[in-house]
């Protein structure tokens, strides 16, 4: 028994973080646009600034 | 790794906004615009580069499902009339919102989703605790962690049903003090009954807690009350977009010679107004110089542009496609003929509100009668001495026995099952109570142009034209957007000929295309006057089937004629038919002239047909047939039909149809054909049955499960079983519907 002293509250917190996430993601408009974001995803980005890392290498 | 790129898709603002150097920042001003053609990626992506680049523009970010983009700008160096003009510069029609109440619908929408949220978490968390207690029961669980898990279930409970159950208290509060019953009184006094009685329960350390039900309850009524609602504003921030397209800017003539733009808000009859190519003309009006075509679509519902003059009358909403015209407007803002039809939609639409649904017929039968046996019960356990407490549990008892999972899920279950059925059919029905009044419908009226029909030209004499004569047409005429040219086209590359694309080719609005030769000497494709045509077969009388283009080679070869026919649907007749079969009146209702309605009507079998029917005659034959005791289903697409679907009893819109008729009809119906009409009736005749046989499962449930509870033998367990089972048996009946062989 003493395994439910930290599974219940570890089922809240969990519960909780996803409610959380959810609510975060409403309130930040990630539902707003559901068509464009399939689309934005192929869009390009603006091509990088000179001096800006082009290829992700690091160098 | 993959949860970085996700947030950078979805924060796309990142690379559309760029600072304003070397500027001392102004606050910057926002402005919401409706696009109206934006339909794709492409288009999104255009619209933010456009603006994007403009000067004075801090940040653009298009919305793809509102059609709609938000624009912060720097009021000093632009302002929205610019920003309209860049946008209508790379081929978009905009028009400003700021005047309306935008997020009125989004903040409900989004209400409803956090108290979805809620509740889901809430009955995920409580059914966790719940099912260990059933568990529990039956091995060998402590009281005290049972009494843990008890106050654990209402430390959650509480504060959801305070939160999650608000949209169905007030609604219940606000029919209850109109003095009549909807189904939400009896879900709100269930719920608030369980849960009250739950939490004195556990204060007292008895096994009658029934947090669970109450919270699960509520989830599932929530996602159907959201679907619902998002449904609706949807629809209405369609009918905004619509709204803002009256409002723009206009090129206004002055009397001393010169031009000012203007709000279209500001045009009054009487003033001179410049429309240029491709802009949209805000006033009924008349024109008084130049020639162009017009673009009537979202009035008419006619694909093919009108050609049009000096002294020929032009309508706000339509757009001006080849060349600048000059416009004295007749008619300006409210009193056009668009804000006019917007009226009719609207007033037509607050009839339909009226509509009761049966889910609330039958709670205004069911409700009494509970609360009823709920207070007999009461009534009889005191009677019989047991105690006030112990005749309260079991009253209470009573209502979460009965309460109405089942009943409410009843009519849920089967609209859920019709629509996918529908929409796995091409059938996508935007309506929440569409499907309960086209099962009630006993005549249907069809529009002609783009629901009877196909809405496109097609070339019908294309025996009468050689191989050699339509390639050079058709390599003519890829230089066009008019309809017929397409259809040309069309009808070259169905032959398997190659379509070379012509080069210099000069477009004259309202009249035709023209090339010079390297040669010598010149072809043309257009009406019979620019190909020099007098007359000819079929020029005169204004059937279907008029020659409606030319093409005339170089040299002294004659002219060859194109007929075009707006053909029917491939199965309209076939459709017409079963309609009648079953019994159905058929009647069409068109805009479009006598002869042309007539062949349309003959060929599809219809008698019963009407033409030259303005938007509010529409209506008032509609009126004339709901008089006769008749329910119509109306089928139709153009602008000037929107009233019309909106007033009828159910209607039904082609996806090619204005987005406003879309939107003022129940259902829209995708493809080609007209058969989903057909099985749309039968699906919603099918579905009212079921709902109704749903209906009789959860009475005969109750009709077991309330002496029980009346006697006393219900505990929180039975409870769950026998809620449970009543829903699953009534979701399963439903779900027949989804491989069920219907006839009309």
């Amino acid at each position: 028994m003493a395994a439910l002293a930290w599974l219940i509250p570890a089922a809240l917190v969990l519960g909780l973080l996803g409610l959380g996430a959810f609510l975060w993601a409403l309130r930040t408009g990630q539902f707003e646009d559901l068509d464009g974001a399939a689309y934005r995803i192929l869009d390009d980005d603006e091509p990088p600034q000179d001096g800006e890392d082009r290829d992700g290498s690091g160098r | 790794m993959a949860f970085a790129v996700d947030v950078d898709a979805g924060s796309a603002e990142r690379t559309a906004t760029k600072e304003l150097p070397g500027r001392q920042t102004v606050d910057p001003e926002s402005a919401v615009l409706a696009i109206e053609n934006m339909n794709c990626g492409g288009c999104m992506r255009k619209i933010e580069r456009v603006l994007g680049d403009a000067p004075g523009i801090a940040s653009v970010r298009a919305n793809l499902s509102a059609k709609r983009v938000t624009v912060a700008f720097d009021p000093q160096n632009t302002g929205t009339e610019t920003i309209i003009q860049t946008l209508a510069d790379a081929g978009f029609r905009a028009a400003d919102l700021a005047h309306n109440n935008l997020d009125d619908s989004n903040r409900a929408d989004r209400d409803l989703l956090r108290r979805l949220a809620v509740a889901g978490f809430a009955a995920a968390n409580i059914m966790l605790l719940s099912v260990s207690v059933w568990a529990g029961l039956a091995s060998d669980m402590d009281a005290e962690i049972r009494s843990l898990f008890h106050w654990l279930s209402a430390l959650i409970a509480l504060p959801t049903v305070a939160y999650s159950g608000q949209p169905f208290f007030r609604s219940a509060a606000t029919a209850l003090r109109a003095w009549r019953l909807n189904m939400d009184v009896p879900i709100s006094l269930a719920i608030l009954l369980a849960t009250g009685m739950s939490l004195v329960q556990t204060i007292r350390g008895t096994d009658h807690i029934y947090f669970d039900a109450s919270v699960s309850l509520l989830f599932f009524l929530l996602i159907g009350r959201y679907l619902d609602q998002s449904l609706r504003s949807r629809a209405k921030g369609a009918a905004q977009n619509l709204m803002g397209m009256k409002s723009g800017w206009a090129t206004v003539v002055l009397d001393d010679g010169t031009s000012e733009r203007m709000p279209a808000r500001a045009l009054e009859p009487g003033m001179r107004i410049l429309v240029a190519a491709g802009e949209r003309i805000f006033v009924d009006g008349i024109i008084e110089a130049g020639r162009t075509d017009i673009d009537e679509q979202l009035i008419t519902g006619e694909s093919v542009p009108r050609s049009a003059g000096d002294g020929d009358k032009v309508y706000a909403g339509t757009v001006c496609l080849t060349a600048p015209i000059e416009v004295k407007a007749t008619a300006a803002d409210n009193d056009t003929l668009l804000a006019e039809i917007t009226r009719l939609m609207e007033t037509a639409e607050q009839n339909k509100g009226r509509y009761v649904r049966l889910a609330d017929k039958a709670a205004a039968l069911y409700a009494p009668v509970v609360h009823t046996l709920g207070l007999v019960t009461f009534l009889a356990w005191m009677w019989a001495g047991v105690g006030w407490e112990a005749a309260l549990i079991t009253a209470i008892s009573v209502l979460i026995i009965t309460c109405p999972c089942a009943l409410a899920l009843a009519v849920p279950a089967v609209q859920v099952a019709a629509t996918s059925r529908l929409f796995n059919r091409g059938v996508i029905m935007t309506a929440a109570d569409g499907l309960e009044r086209l099962s009630e419908i006993d005549t249907v009226v069809f529009d002609k142009t783009g629901t009877l029909t196909k809405g496109l030209p097609e070339l019908v004499n294309g025996g009468e034209i050689s191989d050699e004569t339509l390639s050079a047409a058709a390599s003519l005429a890829t230089k066009s957007r008019h309809p017929y040219a397409q259809a040309v086209v069309r009808s070259a590359e169905s032959r398997g000929l190659k379509v070379v694309p012509a080069v210099d080719v000069t477009e004259t609005p309202g009249a035709g295309l023209s090339r010079q030769l390297v040669s010598g000497g010149e072809e043309r494709l257009g009406s019979a006057d620019w190909c020099g045509v007098s007359g000819g077969p079929g020029v005169t009388d204004n059937t279907q089937a008029t020659a409606s283009l030319w093409y005339q080679p170089a040299g002294h070869e004659a002219a060859a004629a194109f007929r075009f026919v707006d053909a029917l649907r491939s199965d309209a007749a076939d459709t017409i038919a079963a309609l009648h079969s079953a019994g159905l009146g058929v009647a069409l209702l068109s805009g479009d002239q006598k002869a042309a309605v007539k062949s349309a009507a003959e060929a599809a079998g219809i008698e019963d047909w009407f033409a030259g029917q303005r938007p509010d005659e529409k209506i008032a034959q509609l009126k004339r047939l709901e008089a006769k005791g008749r329910n119509v289903l109306m089928v139709g697409d153009g602008l000037n039909d929107a009233p019309a679907l909106a007033a009828a009893h159910a209607s039904l819109s082609p996806a090619s149809a204005a987005e406003v008729s879309q939107i003022a009809s129940d259902g829209i119906i995708q493809g080609h054909r007209l058969e989903p009409v057909t099985e749309t009736i039968a699906v919603a005749r099918r579905a009212r049955r079921m709902s109704l046989q749903n209906f009789g499962i959860a009475a005969v449930y109750n009709a077991i499960c309330i002496p029980l509870a009346m006697a006393g033998f219900v505990t929180p367990l039975i409870a769950a079983i026998a809620m449970s089972a009543s829903s699953i048996l009534v979701t399963a009946n439903a779900l027949r519907l989804n491989t069920a062989k219907l006839e009309l």
